[in-house]
């Protein structure tokens, strides 16, 4: 698997390019891409071959389909570019749209009832299926991804987001092969003074474990404390500083991850 | 190297550098990258058709195809500031992505069920009529498929047991009773020959 530039790992990659490797193989073979630029070149060239294979089969998708997958896109914030330096974030998010977004082929259920604050009163509710997937799998290994991007980066990663009529979001991706979730926060409220938000790692108990406060509004990306693998939802409620044991509001947000593909 | 067109022959063709038309799938991608909604409509306009179509042929079920090929165009948009030109058409990117999730749909789906391969060719083989319907209108396609009729047979078979049926190697080499470890080979001498003959890639 290390060294090999023998016959048997090069001649992989026209099946790799396919898709046609077993788990073992791919993850072997990928090892070996990240050191052979001839394998690179080579998958790369048979991946344009590839895709001509569907150019006959073309066939239009339904139109509902385009509503909701630009829908979908205004409320998840495309990744940034991937740079030597941390990048800056803050300019390439998108603007999210606060308008009621209908989702497609997902029923919501909502849990929990959210209240009170302006910051979030009930309409706009999304749930978006944004899988990630690793797609050039020559790329830097996944260790040295932040821990925020190693779940937004898992090909199971799946995110749920919901944005609110004073133009604030929020997004929850979380990855079970991770055991994490991450919380993406675009101009939020302040909580009210003397106040955290406090992020709640609920399970189909109803159960509510504390994952983590957060001081301020405004945007945040955050990775939840605590395994996030089994929990159906994720809350949000405000408690005083310091944070609870036990929510102690309602619920101003909730994120339903149960009709996420796992 | 030349780059596969997401649009239609018979759209303004510009050889050089693919980021150099704003309407091409690539510069599209650049777009998105920086939160461009529009370009990302432009660029779901543009190649929905091809993704959509190899999604339904890969996982044979409408309505699966339509939920994959949601998937599909997030992670596009998301991962849009990450696509590197020089590895690659957009498009190929593009298809790397919807192919890749088709087969996981696919392989998955038969993990938590039983396999059962007459059921699936029965009920969900897709409408085959429609999508020659459409492919006929390309002459791109028309010169795909000489391409492919170029290939061996066993060639071919395997290619597409491997891409449209989302079948590993060793499973084409099973369903094609061809020594183990050779279906790879085909695979891979089927797509060379497929490039070379319509000179894309290189
Ligand atoms: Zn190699």
């Amino acid at each position: 698997m290390s060294e090999s530039h023998n016959d048997a790992i090069h001649a992989l990659s026209g099946a790799y390019a396919v898709d046609a490797l077993h788990d073992e193989e791919r993850q072997a073979f990928e090892q070996h891409l990240q050191r052979c630029a001839e394998c690179q070149e080579e998958v790369t060239s048979l991946r344009e071959a590839a895709a001509l294979l569907a150019l006959p089969e073309e066939v239009p998708p339904p139109a509902g389909l385009r509503d909701a997958v630009l829908a979908a896109a205004a409320q998840v914030r495309p990744l940034p570019p991937e740079v030597d330096q941390p990048a800056p974030r803050a300019e390439t998010r998108p603007t999210p749209e606060s308008a009621t977004v209908v989702p497609f082929r997902r029923r919501l259920q909502t849990l929990g009832s959210r209240s009170r604050l302006a910051l979030v009163a009930a309409a706009a509710v999304v749930v978006t299926a944004a899988g990630v997937g690793i797609t050039q799998p020559w790329e830097p290994d996944t260790a040295t991804y932040t821990a925020t991007e190693r779940v937004l980066e898992a090909p199971d990663a799946a995110s749920v987001s919901q944005s609110f009529p004073d133009g604030s979001s929020a997004t929850v991706t979380r990855s079970p092969s991770q055991g994490k979730a991450v919380l993406e926060t675009h101009d939020m409220d302040q909580p009210p003074s003397g106040h955290v938000f406090q992020l709640w790692l609920m399970d189909d108990e109803g159960t509510a474990r504390p994952a983590g406060t957060m001081g301020s509004g405004g945007d945040h990306e955050m990775v939840l404390d605590g395994d996030a693998a089994e929990a159906t939802a994720v809350g949000i409620t405000v408690e005083p500083e310091g944070g609870s044991e036990q929510p102690t509001t309602e619920p101003i947000a909730m994120f339903d991850l149960g009709e996420a593909p796992a | 190297m030349t780059h596969l067109r997401a649009t239609a022959p018979g759209s303004p063709e510009g050889e050089s550098g693919a980021v150099s038309d704003t309407s091409e799938p690539a510069a599209l991608l650049q777009r998105c990258g920086r939160g461009d909604e529009a370009a990302f409509a432009a660029l779901y306009d543009a190649t929905s058709p091809r993704v959509f179509g190899l999604v339904l042929r890969v996982v044979r079920d409408r309505n699966q195809a339509e939920e994959v090929t949601q998937e599909v165009f997030l992670e596009v948009w998301r991962h849009s500031a990450r696509y590197d030109a020089a590895r690659g058409s957009a498009i190929s990117w593009l298809l790397t992505i919807a192919h890749r999730r088709a087969v996981d749909r696919v392989r998955s789906a038969e993990a938590s069920t039983a396999r059962d391969t007459t059921y699936h060719q029965q009920t969900q083989v897709p409408d085959h009529d429609s999508t020659a319907e459409a492919a006929h209108a390309s002459l791109e396609a028309h010169r795909v498929r000489q391409a492919v009729q170029s290939l061996t047979e066993v060639q071919r078979e395997a290619l597409e047991l491997a891409y449209f049926s989302g079948y590993t190697h060793t499973e084409v080499a099973a369903l094609l009773d061809l020594p183990l470890g050779t279906a790879k080979t085909r695979i891979r001498d089927g797509l060379i020959r497929l490039r070379d003959t319509m000179g894309v890639g290189q």
